[in-house]
């Protein structure tokens, strides 16, 4: 287990306290201007060994996307910070935003320092209110002390740092329609490419990096790459913050080591699973997009992002949502369908349609107001929609169906037969044309 | 270049083509609903995915993915194959299937491609989605629950008209597209976005239920209902026109059509001329062609020629034009007039009088003053390549008069014409734009020509088109923009006053004894003489039918073969699509016959020898649909004084888009855009 | 209800015939257009519709963007008003109906769903009397709106109010919050179980071993 003094996230649960004076207790802002003296290059390649992955879900080598940014820019280049937290299960950023706003804060001068960006625009989302008033004032505090804008900590470099907010659109949190969403307009995401390093926010170079990854910046700067990649497995380094929540005793945020056995994560962190162990039944180990595993695969797999996805499901932004014995698992699926069909931008037709198709059937599978072949016809629906979209929540929709399918096939048939036994009907509407 | 190779072919693209684009140079069609290679980029009905090899092994979007040297890319794996007939069923799950009853049924492009990729059973239980219809005016009607999300007409109407009401509200399955808050769109062209619809959501309100397209006779013809010479399709079913549709031509519309050339089409079946009518006791009486040809013989014996004059109005061919000039001459006269308006305008040298430029020239241009003129609403299709190059290099445009709503952002320069003078010295802060600029564009409008000092006026914007480096040997950045589509054809065929004529004032007031006018409707006609004998030789009861003493019933411009010169001086062949109503004729052919009986037989009887005769009279007329580009290779200016403008401000040259000749004001449907449009709101340009 | 977009003239409620900026919303939002590149004002809209929303609020007690409102945003910042309306319709928490003195919003999301936003649901329908989602209680103190994961699933289930988030809810507390609710107090936003953030209850299991000296 990760020890206290390898934590990152010293505040994490907001003991002390979040702002200046206690961010510079825990070692914020300590010889920032340093930092910068090391250069650009220096840093990226500093942030390349530490071996960090991006925490906001696909895991993309953080110190590589730095690199993408220009050496030479006639235009600004921006620092765009993902705190649209919004994948089911998440609550990490949060807990940053509001208890260590001064990692992010100074993150955002390292990172942009480093991709050679003139300021920073953190898009959190709108229903954390009270996180970017928390936010807005460590930004103050970090303007007033001199250690953002005009000569950031005496470095030379000038550098702003703005909250904006979002208004409640789960889709911003993908990197390309939160810079539309960032620009005024709605947030539909963009074809890829041209990437964001080449025409990003106001069609100028471009890096968008979750809030995690930002704040983590400073302390392996100064902890140095080889502290960081020390901590985890191979190609999956690092301290990161969990979300355990759903059905467990103690439902909590933990920062704790990569490729932490799932069952230690649950049982010393979270108090365990409520029942007991063998009480669980399923987990959905990296946020609501990523397929769920049955309990004899929780039992072995580790938190890291090679080994969720050996067994085909992924780290994601590492919320692990627990589902116990009493668990409909058929309705907290239909639930997640909901959730992607409230949340298709709608311009792509596989997700905007297919989304409330999926919703839809999963809705009389929570029933079993279905036909046994419905359950192919719902999988191939899913594959239909996977890969064919301008983004990801297209996959993201698909992929707990698909997950559900795989592993709780005979529930789905129970439950249909359940249906027909009791009402003795073929369960088949109408057909719609 | 790029080296791509597309199903086994290998095509060389310009660097940044997309796959589509390279597709299509290899003569490869990829199904698509919302790209459209005249609007921007969407990618959202995923119809287009291809396969790319060493690429991600998804299917990729062909419409937006940038090629490069040395892909290798498939259309027709099963990857691909399945990948569309996914993404076809979803369009279908809420799409109504009512082909029976749309409009759009067999020029559909949603039920073009389920041929190929649909299912013949639906595997949606669900309850499809309903969506309420908007309400966007007189021309577009919506079913909005057969629409595809696509987005054409968003982009159209905010990219290309520029006048961005159009949107997409909510988000997921709950997008709609509209205006939000109700109102008629308002742009002169938004009817494209009812050719741009790949399904039946936007359709023709004035055409709904109206025909099939297999029941149509196609025929390409050419509009005259603004100078832009549109290229246009009319579709007849029998004797009746039921609709015009744009044509392409990359040189002149590219492919849209302004609102009122695209429904004035029910103008052209109201209020017609369809037999002769001859005053009897000061009434019009109906009478037979002999009756009408004998009052004319009777009037014209003894009259001498320099008291018989001719007006051409604006809608005329060239053909009839030349006849009528040439009989008139046979009589004696040099009276003529193409210049309803009074326009000043010098015929000494074509380019005093045309858009040199050229309407894809303006593409080029990198500054341009406007002169009394409104573009958006005297050519809304050329307004929109001003904008369109606004867009791509935005160009600094100042305008000279009152309107300044013209979809791109103007420098207003005042309506008053002293304004000039700053700009040709170079005292004035956008006469420096213009100088700096390396293509600079100078618009003359009628609003500039017609009015006493027009000449003068002329003049200067003469003299600043070469102060500015307009005029220069490989860029003629000199135009006048005309609002008739006959006024180019009749100054070519030098329709104006001949020696000691008279023009249009002077045959006024009794200048004449008789005045023919043909298709002449936008003059005061009380301002001819009391004794004055009018012969109305035309389509449509307008004002100069009202007039008449003698009513000689012609052809629209879609019941004739005919030729008709742009702006630009660009000669076009519009083909007749039905026959005129009734007893009505060919206008050539009715002068030509009269001409036989006046005993002054006009040395032709067919379309060639007509069209024979018009080059010979300019041979500008033998050179139909191209127009070579040219500098300004003579730099001496028109007649007139540059210091003789008067103090008098401009004012517009047409009172309203939608109203502008005898077809639109007979067509109810311009008639209902007036409503739609009263009283006028100033819509920003975005 | 959930972004069928209540296009203005059927949707059953008035919208006011006008809006203009008041002084402070004014101020507000040139703040907001100076966080960004110049002619990049567009930018602002989002915090601007909040803006016009909290005018709302303050002039007629109810949190909604009126059309007017919408228009008054796109004249300030030089948008076309139908991209505004994209964006108040797209984005969730922009009101574009009237609603209550108080936005109760449940967030039902399979972790809250988990951990008993059904109870949630029910307790919050039995003391408003309100009974579909979307809709306003009689008394027009209450608008219930059934939300989407709110991003803290550790502390759920959720009842965010206005923009204050109520933590780890069960009948009892949403009882006990919105009797307060009422008597027009604001309990402390957070746990309402007495959590430290999103620490486990009863105490962290890790973070124990440190301590910090403030900074002189």
């Amino acid at each position: 287990m990760l020890q206290d003094q390898d934590r990152i996230f010293t505040n994490l649960y907001g003991l002390h306290d979040p702002f200046l004076r206690g961010a510079r207790a825990r070692g914020d802002w300590d010889g920032t201007k340093a930092l910068l003296e090391r250069g650009r290059d220096a840093i990226i390649d500093e942030m390349k060994k530490s071996g960090l992955r991006g925490r906001g879900g696909a895991g993309f080598p953080t110190g590589l996307k730095w690199s993408f940014m220009p050496k030479q820019s006639d235009r600004p280049c921006y620092l765009v910070v993902n705190a649209d937290e919004s994948e089911p299960g998440t609550c990490k950023d949060r807990d940053i935003l509001r208890h260590d706003p001064h990692k992010l804060v100074e993150g955002c001068l390292v990172a942009g320092f480093a991709m050679g960006a003139c300021a920073a625009y953190i898009y959190v989302r709108g229903e954390f209110y009270n996180e970017a008033m928390a936010l807005q004032h460590a930004i103050d505090e970090a303007y007033a002390a001199g250690l953002i804008g005009k000569n950031a900590c005496g470095s030379g470099y000038d550098f702003d740092v703005f909250v904006h907010r979002g208004a409640g659109a789960y889709i911003c949190g993908e990197e390309t329609a939160l810079i539309e969403s960032l620009e005024g307009k709605k947030g539909m995401p963009r074809m890829k490419p041209p990437f964001p390093a080449g025409v990003g926010l106001y069609g100028c170079p471009s890096t968008v990096n979750n809030v995690e990854s930002i704040a983590v910046a400073p302390t392996i700067l100064r902890r140095g790459a080889a502290w960081f990649s020390s901590i985890g497995r191979q190609n999956n380094t690092g301290p990161k913050v969990f979300c355990i929540s759903g059905h467990v005793n103690k439902p909590c945020n933990v920062e704790d080591e990569l490729g932490i056995p799932l069952k230690e994560l649950i049982e010393k962190h979270a108090g365990g699973v409520r029942g007991g162990w063998d009480n669980l039944l399923a987990v959905i180990p990296g946020g609501s997009s990523v397929p769920l595993l049955p309990k004899s695969i929780c039992d072995e797999v580790l938190m890291d992002f090679d080994s969720l996805r050996a067994v085909r499901s992924g780290l994601g932004t590492a919320a692990v949502i627990v589902m116990d014995k009493s668990t409909d698992l058929i309705k907290a699926i239909a639930r997640l369908s909901k959730f992607y069909m409230h949340e298709s931008c709608g311009q792509c037709t596989p997700c905007r349609e297919g989304t409330g198709w999926m919703w839809r059937v999963m809705t009389r599978m929570v029933e079993g107001r279905a036909e046994p072949a419905e359950i192919d016809t719902l999988e191939q629906v899913t594959r239909q929609v996977e890969g064919h979209t301008i983004c990801a929540l297209g996959d993201a929709a698909a992929w707990p169906i698909q997950g559900l399918i795989r592993h709780f096939r005979p529930l789905m048939e129970e439950r249909i037969a359940a249906y027909r036994g009791r009402t003795g009907t073929p369960p088949m509407p109408i057909a719609a044309e | 270049m790029a080296k791509v190779t597309i199903d086994g072919i290998e095509v060389e693209v310009p660097n940044g083509s997309t796959i589509i684009q390279a597709a299509e140079a290899a003569g490869i069609e990829i199904p698509r609903f919302c790209y459209h290679e005249r609007l921007s980029i969407a990618g959202n009905c995923r119809m287009c995915l291809v396969e790319v090899e060493k690429a991600p092994p998804k299917p990729i979007a062909s419409c937006g993915y940038p090629v490069a040297d040395g892909m290798v890319v498939h259309t027709d794996t099963p990857m691909v194959r399945n990948a569309r007939r996914g993404v076809m069923e979803f369009l279908l799950i809420n799409h109504p299937l009512d082909c029976p009853i749309c409009d759009q049924g067999g020029e559909c492009d949603l039920q073009d491609q389920a041929m190929g990729y649909g299912m013949d059973h639906s595997r949606y239980a669900e309850n499809k989605r309903a969506v309420k219809d908007k309400n966007l005016g007189p021309l577009v009607k919506t079913v909005m629950t057969r629409c595809i999300h696509c987005t054409r007409c968003i982009r159209f109407i905010t990219e290309v008209a520029g006048v961005p009401d159009l949107g997409a509200t909510a988000r997921g399955e709950h997008m709609e597209v509209g205006t939000y808050v109700e109102k008629a769109l308002g742009s002169e062209l938004s009817a494209n976005i009812i050719d741009l619809c790949p399904v039946g959501a936007l359709t023709s309100k004035p055409y709904a239920f109206v025909a099939r397209p297999w029941e149509l006779q196609k025929v390409d013809s050419i509009d005259v209902l603004d100078a832009v010479g549109a290229n246009i399709r009319v579709d007849a079913r029998g004797p009746e026109v039921l609709r015009i549709l744009p044509r392409i031509n990359e040189d002149v519309n590219e492919e849209w059509l302004g609102d009122k050339s695209r429904f004035s089409v029910d103008g052209l079946k109201r209020r017609r001329l369809d037999r002769p009518w001859v005053r009897v006791d000061g009434k019009l009486q109906p009478a037979t062609w002999s009756e009408a040809f004998a009052a004319v013989h009777e009037k014209l014996r003894g009259v001498p020629g320099e008291r018989i004059g001719a007006v051409a109005g604006n809608l005329c061919d060239a053909e009839s034009m030349l006849a009528l000039k040439e009989l008139m001459v046979a009589l004696g006269s040099s009276n003529l007039d193409c210049r309803q308006d009074g326009a000043k305008i010098d015929i000494a040298r074509r380019d005093f009088y045309c858009f040199n430029t050229g309407i894809a020239g303006i593409e080029e241009a990198d500054a341009l003053l406007i002169l009394g003129s409104n573009p958006r609403r005297e050519a809304p299709v050329l307004n929109a390549r001003i904008r369109k190059t606004w867009l791509n290099n935005g160009m600094p445009v100042g305008v000279v008069g009152t309107e300044t709503e013209l979809t791109y952002p103007v420098t207003a320069l005042g309506a008053e014409l002293s304004v000039l003078s700053g700009l040709i010295d170079g005292t004035h802060a956008f006469g420096k734009a213009l100088r700096d600029a390396k293509k600079p564009m100078v618009i003359v409008g009628q609003a500039a020509l017609a009015r006493p000092d027009g000449s003068a006026v002329l003049a200067a914007a003469w003299k600043l088109a070469g102060e500015i480096g307009a005029l220069a040997p490989d860029w003629h950045g000199f135009n006048v923009l005309h609002t008739a589509a006959a006024r180019v054809g009749a100054l070519d065929l030098g329709f104006v006053p001949g020696p000691r004529g008279r023009d249009l004032a002077g045959m006024l007031g009794g200048g004449v004894d008789v005045l023919w006018l043909l298709g002449a409707d936008e003059f005061d006609t009380s301002a001819i003489g009391p004794n004055t004998f009018v012969i109305y030789q035309g389509h449509h009861g307008d004002a100069g039918a009202h007039r008449a003493d003698v009513i000689l019933p012609g052809a629209a411009y879609t019941e004739k073969h005919g030729t008709y010169v742009n702006t630009e001086g660009r000669v076009q062949h519009g083909f007749m699509a039905v026959y005129p109503p009734g007893e009505a004729r060919e206008d050539w052919r009715i002068i030509r016959a009269l001409s036989e009986m006046l005993g002054k037989t006009l040395p032709y009887d067919t379309l060639e020898a007509v069209r024979a005769r018009l080059a010979q009279v300019n041979p500008a007329f033998a050179n139909v649909g191209f127009l070579p580009r040219f500098g300004a290779s003579d730099l001496t200016a028109p007649a007139g004084d540059p210091a003789a403008i008067g103090s008098e401000p401009l004012v517009p040259a047409i009172a309203s888009y939608y109203q502008t000749d005898p077809i639109s004001r007979a067509s109810p449907t311009m008639a209902a855009c007036v409503t739609a449009h009263a009283p006028a709101t100033a819509i920003a340009a975005e | 209800m959930a972004g069928s977009p209540d296009s203005p003239g059927n949707a059953g409620f008035e919208q006011p015939a006008s809006f203009a900026l008041d002084a402070e919303s004014e101020a507000e939002i040139a703040k907001l257009v100076a966080k960004y590149p110049p002619g990049r004002q567009a930018s602002a809209v989002i915090p601007s519709l909040y803006v016009v929303q909290r005018q709302m609020q303050r002039q007629t007690g109810s949190a909604w963007v009126p059309v007017k409102a919408m228009d008054a945003v796109a004249h300030r910042l030089g948008m076309a008003p139908i991209r505004v309306y994209e964006v108040a319709t797209f984005y969730f928490m922009f009101n574009t109906r009237p609603i209550g003195k108080y936005h109760l919003q449940v967030c039902t999301t399979t972790p809250c769903w988990l951990r008993g936003s059904d109870e949630v649901t029910r307790t919050c329908r039995e003391l408003t009397g309100i009974k579909g989602w979307g809709e306003t209680s009689e008394d027009g103190m209450f608008t219930m709106t059934e939300v989407e994961c709110l991003g803290a699933c550790v502390n759920a289930p959720i009842l965010q109010v206005d923009d204050d988030f109520y933590e780890d809810m069960d009948a009892e507390k949403v009882t006990a919050l919105i009797a307060a609710l009422r008597r027009g107090e604001r309990p402390k936003v957070g746990s309402m179980a007495g959590r430290q953030g999103s620490a486990p209850e009863g105490g962290p299991t890790t973070l124990t071993t440190l301590s910090f000296a403030p900074e002189a």
